[in-house]
This record gives C-alpha cells, structure tokens and sequence, in this order.
C-alpha cells in the first residue's frame, strides 16, 4: 500500500470534473472556482481530472473554468459510469499525480466514487462539504460538513494523511466566470479499468434539471399532494420552478431532482412558496438560502411558521384556488 | 441467501439541542431510533427472504443501547443480531468504521448481499456502504431503490442525478437502500416478546475479531473534527397573514411581487 503519509510529497490541488448529457455538472464548476481561491492561498496549481468517452473539448472548457491542467481518460470502457472502473483508473492518476487536495462534487455518483476512493487510497474523506478553507497557520484543508439535518456543521480536517479528500455539496459555491481566452495544459491518461462487475442495462436521465438556482420555486409538501395538478399551475403562472419535500419524491410524484432538503438540493431563489410542508429540519436546511419564505399549512403550530417570513394557517384545497382565479384575472 | 443489513442507532434529529457554551451537542434529552434509511434496508431484506428463503443478520457497531433497537429488527423478522462493542471502537470516522463493520462481515462469512442505508441522519456521509465494499473487494450499487435477485445476478434501479438506471451484478454485492423506497412492516407482536426476552444478541469485542487495533475508532480516523459550529438559523419575519381564502389570495399576491422588487 502507498504510504499517504509522506505528506510533503503531495502538492496541488486536484478537481475531478463530473459530466453528464454532454455538459460538465455545474457543481464541478463551482469546485473549479473555489480550487482556484485555494491554490491561490497555497501558491500551487490546479488540475482538473475527467473520464468518459468522446469527452475532449471538455478539457478546454475546464480551462476556462480555471483549470491549470486537465488530465482526460478517454475510453469507449468509461462511456457510462460505473463504480469500479472510475475508481481503479482515478486511483492511479491519484497515486501518480500525488495532489495534497482531491475534491469532488456531492452527486449520487461523486459520493459512490469517493466512498470507495478513499479508502483504496488509505486516506481520509469529509462528506459534502459546505465550507472549504485553508487553515492560514498549518495550510491544511478545513471543511464544514453539516449534520443533523444540517443546522450544526463539523469543521473536519486530514491532518496525516494525503490526499485531503472531500465531497463538495452542490449549489453552495458559484459558478466562476468563463474566460475563453484561458488556456490549460491537456495531457491524455491511461485508461486500465480493471475488473468492473457491475453492467450499466439501462439509462434513463433527463439533462438540465436544476433547481438550485431557481429565481424563484413553489415546494409542495405531504400536505399538497391531493392538490398536486394546481400546484403546478400555480407554479407555472407565476414562472416558478417546482420543488418537493422528501416523502412526494419517496412517491415518484417527482424524481429526486426536484426534492429540497438535507438529501435533496439546497435552493437559494428569491422566493420559496412552501405548501403545505410541517417544517422537518432535514427539509428546513434546504430552504435556508431562500431569502423570503411564503408558507401555507392548515396547522397554526406547524413547525415551518418558525422558517417562514409570512405564514398563511389555511387548508391548500382552500387557498388555491382563490390563487389561481386571482392570477388569472389579473 | 444470507443478507446482512449494516445498522445504526441515530438520536432523532428534532430532538439533538446544541449548547452553545460547550460548543457540543446535547443527545441527553434526544430519543432514539432506528436510521431510517437502514429500516428501509431492513424491509428490503426481509421482502428478499419471503421470495427466496435464507437469513437475515443485523450488523450494528455502537454501544450498548443499541441492543434494544437490534431487538426490534429482530421483532420485525431478522434473524440474527451481531452488536460490535468495544471502548476501542469510539471516536471512529468512516475509514475505521468501514473496516471494522467489513471485517465483523468477514467472519459472519457466507454472504450474499450487504444492506446499508443510504446515508445516516447524524453524521450523514453516505461514505461507510462504498467503504465497506472496498474492504470486503465486492461491487457495490449505492442509491438502490428497488433490488432483485435471479440466481447469483442482482438487477438493481439506482437513483442518479436526472434520472436513474438499472445496474446488474454478481453476488455477493453491497447496496445502500434510499430511504421512503418502501413501507418498512411494523414488529411483530408475539415475536416482539420473544426478542425482548428471550433472543440472544451477540456481541463481539475487538479482540474477538481480530482487527488491526490500529485502524479502528479515533486511532484509525483520518480525520479530526476541529470543532462544531451551528449555523445560525436565517432571521425569518414569521409574520401571519389572516383573511378569507381570497383575502389571503390577494396578500401572497402582492408578497410575490415584493419579493422581486416590483
Ligand atoms: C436521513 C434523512 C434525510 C431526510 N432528508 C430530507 C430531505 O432532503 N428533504 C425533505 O423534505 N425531507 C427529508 N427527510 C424527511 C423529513 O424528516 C420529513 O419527514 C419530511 O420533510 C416531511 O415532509 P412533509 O413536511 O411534506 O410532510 P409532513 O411532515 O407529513 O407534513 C405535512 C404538512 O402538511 C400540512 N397539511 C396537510 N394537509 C394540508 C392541507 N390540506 N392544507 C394545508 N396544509 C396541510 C400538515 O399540517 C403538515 O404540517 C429526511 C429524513 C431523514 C431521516
Ligand atoms: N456504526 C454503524 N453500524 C452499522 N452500520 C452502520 C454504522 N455506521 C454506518 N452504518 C451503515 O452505513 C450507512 C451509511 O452511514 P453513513 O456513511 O454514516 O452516512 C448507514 O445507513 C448504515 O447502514
């Protein structure tokens, strides 16, 4: 086993770029852009790592997001992903590569790669991170990893072992600008994906679903499910994306995309309309960037009262429709 | 088939205070309960045995309260409880973690499935199921929301991002099971009593499994935890809006337009 813990061998700062439909995720990008913030405070560089197939103009495009250098396996074996062949080929890079920092996005896929990841590589991992810091006296990785339904956040470090890994949660950091002008280092790795037991069958996704960044976003909770079909109306006629607490995505009334939460996406919209959710803390810390909060729940000591700039106590089957005809007659 | 469904006893998020002086977390007044993901993982199991026979085994490392809650999956049709216990467990990050639930697995030996959660309500990593499967060098299938069995195949739907796919695999193979992907069954009355009285949780201490002292609990974390922060709760109006449905209608009207400045 490769001793990690010869610290000083490690340097820079590693991002793997995570694609799908075509398009870098943009949680890659927001790592992009906080790797470049870093490396700037420990004098070092970035490297940004992808695997797939046909993936090369997104070595450019990492660039441009701030990559010094992008390191691409291109392979037809990497075309779809699958735990164990991006783990055996991402192991080696690492292990050639030695980075002291290895980020990854928090995605369903980035969270099933890093898991394993870490401990081939014998080193430690903080799970979706939303804080990622340098320690100004020991120059070491500080990241803020929430629990309890994400009120109380852990600030973990790996002092004594190399790469300092860590998942990075989506929607917290920004995009960085694209800059065409910006020009990377493109080198080609070796592709040997070893034994891989699991067989991708099937493959349904829809691109482009993100409601992270939504102006503005309608969540339907237990509560309004009955009233589903006018709540997307409503939704749609004030231009509103539409997003669901856990239990309607347990249902597949929504897939996972649109749930809002500690296991769902974080929302940061100008204005979140909260239908007829209690107000659980693991959902609550998803609304936390919103910055007003209309809630409506036919319970006058429901929870969500407490998270909600204006609170409305009436029963949905009531209040949407009053909504709806005023909407339409105006 | 023997399956083995990875455990763990949570505090019940509403009810974990956080004190402010001692910068610590207060689960004194909080109740306990099964991580519900890991219950859903227990019905998975239990729904996979009525169709293809075989055992059940709990797998939880913790203290000893969680024996209770072990008897309850056993109520609910599991048939075997295994509690690693051991001071030299605490303090463990998902690296030791991960190595010691593999290496319990290991000597229960037999296997053909490992049952996680997806992630836990506490620390919520979702790093322990993939962990495992490294150490124990079988293929893994995180985010699984449906699962069956033909022969040594397992088909599995696993949520993605934007969609989900349908992954095949050899047994023995480790999944963790999204929580709300089914409606885990309530114990059973009459096996109820018996597991509280008279079942017999195993209990396996370090020594017992012969695990490299090393690498488990605070000794063998990577990690440390500097300290907790709790993100101070964003200062919302709370401010009630009262009339009739159309009142209200007229009110949330001219909220949304507020919001956007117009
Ligand atoms: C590990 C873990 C992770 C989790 N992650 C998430 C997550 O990411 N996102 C998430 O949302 N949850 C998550 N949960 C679940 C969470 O704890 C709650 O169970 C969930 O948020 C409750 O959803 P809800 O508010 O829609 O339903 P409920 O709690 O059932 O609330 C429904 C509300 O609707 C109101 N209501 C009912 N009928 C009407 C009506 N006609 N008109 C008006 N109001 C009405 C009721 O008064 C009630 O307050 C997680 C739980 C765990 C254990
Ligand atoms: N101490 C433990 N004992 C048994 N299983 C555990 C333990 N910790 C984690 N697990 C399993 O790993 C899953 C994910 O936990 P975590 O990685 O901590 O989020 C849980 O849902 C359990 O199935």
């Amino acid at each position: 086993m490769q001793d990690t813990t010869q610290v000083s061998e490690f340097k820079g700062i590693m991002v793997y770029l995570e694609h799908s439909a075509g398009q870098l995720e943009s949680v890659s990008l927001e790592i992009l852009g906080k790797a470049r913030e870093l490396a700037e405070r420990l004098a070092t560089d970035v490297t940004g790592v992808i695997l797939g197939y046909d993936i090369r103009e997104f070595g450019e495009e990492a660039a441009q997001f701030g990559a010094d250098r992008v390191l691409v396996a291109d392979s037809p074996s990497l075309a779809q992903y699958t735990t164990e062949a991006f783990c055996n080929v991402l192991a080696e890079v690492v292990r050639d590569r030695k980075p002291e920092i290895f980020l990854l996005g928090a995605t369903h896929d980035g969270r099933d790669l890093a898991g394993r990841l870490a401990v081939r590589l014998n080193t430690g991992l903080t799970a979706h991170a939303v804080q990622v810091d340098i320690e100004p006296e020991t120059n070491l990785l500080v990241c803020g990893v929430p629990g309890f339904g994400g009120s109380i956040v852990a600030r973990c470090k790996c002092p004594r072992s190399r790469p300092q890994m860590a998942t990075v949660r989506p929607g917290i950091f920004p995009v960085p600008e694209r800059r065409p002008q910006r020009k990377g280092a493109i080198e080609t790795v070796q592709v040997n994906t070893g034994q891989v037991r699991t067989k991708v069958v099937e493959r349904s996704v829809k691109a482009g679903v993100d409601i992270a960044r939504a102006e503005i976003v309608v969540i339907a909770g237990r509560g309004a499910v009955t009233y589903f079909d006018s709540v997307r109306k409503f939704a749609d006629s004030i231009g509103s994306a539409i997003g669901v607490t856990r239990p309607l995505a347990d249902r597949e009334l929504m897939p996972r995309d649109y749930q809002v939460g500690s296991t769902g996406i974080a929302v940061t919209p100008k204005l979140a309309i909260v239908l007829g959710a209690s107000g659980a803390a693991h959902f609550v810390s998803g609304i936390r960037g919103a910055k007003t909060v209309i809630s409506v729940n036919k319970d006058p000591d429901a929870d969500i009262n407490a998270d909600a700039d204006y609170f409305v106590v009436e029963d949905i089957g009531r209040l949407l429709p009053a909504l709806l005809s005023k909407l339409e007659g105006k | 088939m023997r399956t083995i469904v990875c455990m763990k006893v949570v505090p019940k998020t509403e009810d974990v205070r956080f004190d402010q002086q001692t910068r610590t977390l207060d689960r004194s007044g909080a109740e306990n309960e099964i991580n519900q993901p890991d219950k859903s993982a227990l019905e998975m199991a239990l729904q996979l045995k009525e169709g293809h026979g075989g055992d059940v085994v709990l797998l939880s490392m913790g203290p000893s309260f969680f024996e209770p809650y072990l008897r309850l999956g056993i109520a609910m049709g599991a048939d075997n409880a295994i509690l690693l216990s051991d001071r030299a467990f605490a303090g463990a990050d998902t690296y030791p973690t991960s190595y010691t639930i593999a290496t319990a697995i290991r000597k229960i030996g037999n296997f053909d499935l490992v049952l996680c959660g997806e992630e836990s309500s506490d620390a919520s990593t979702g790093q322990v199921p993939p962990g495992i499967a490294e150490w124990l060098d079988i293929p893994q299938v995180t985010y699984l929301s449906q699962l069956n069995i033909e022969g040594s195949m397992a088909r599995a739907k696993r949520t993605v991002k934007g969609g989900y796919e349908i992954v095949e695999a050899p047994l023995p193979l480790l999944a963790s099971v999204e929580l709300g992907c089914n409606s885990p069954r309530f114990p059973d009355f009459r096996r109820k009593r018996w597991a509280e009285k008279e079942f017999k949780i195993t209990v396996w201490t370090a020594a017992d499994m012969g695990v490299n002292p090393d690498k488990i609990g605070s000794k063998g974390s990577h990690t440390t935890v500097d300290e907790l922060v709790e993100l101070p709760r964003p200062s919302r109006r709370m401010q009630r809006i009262t009339g009739s449905p159309e009142e209200e209608a007229v009110l949330i009207v001219q909220k949304i337009k507020e919001a956007f400045g117009s």
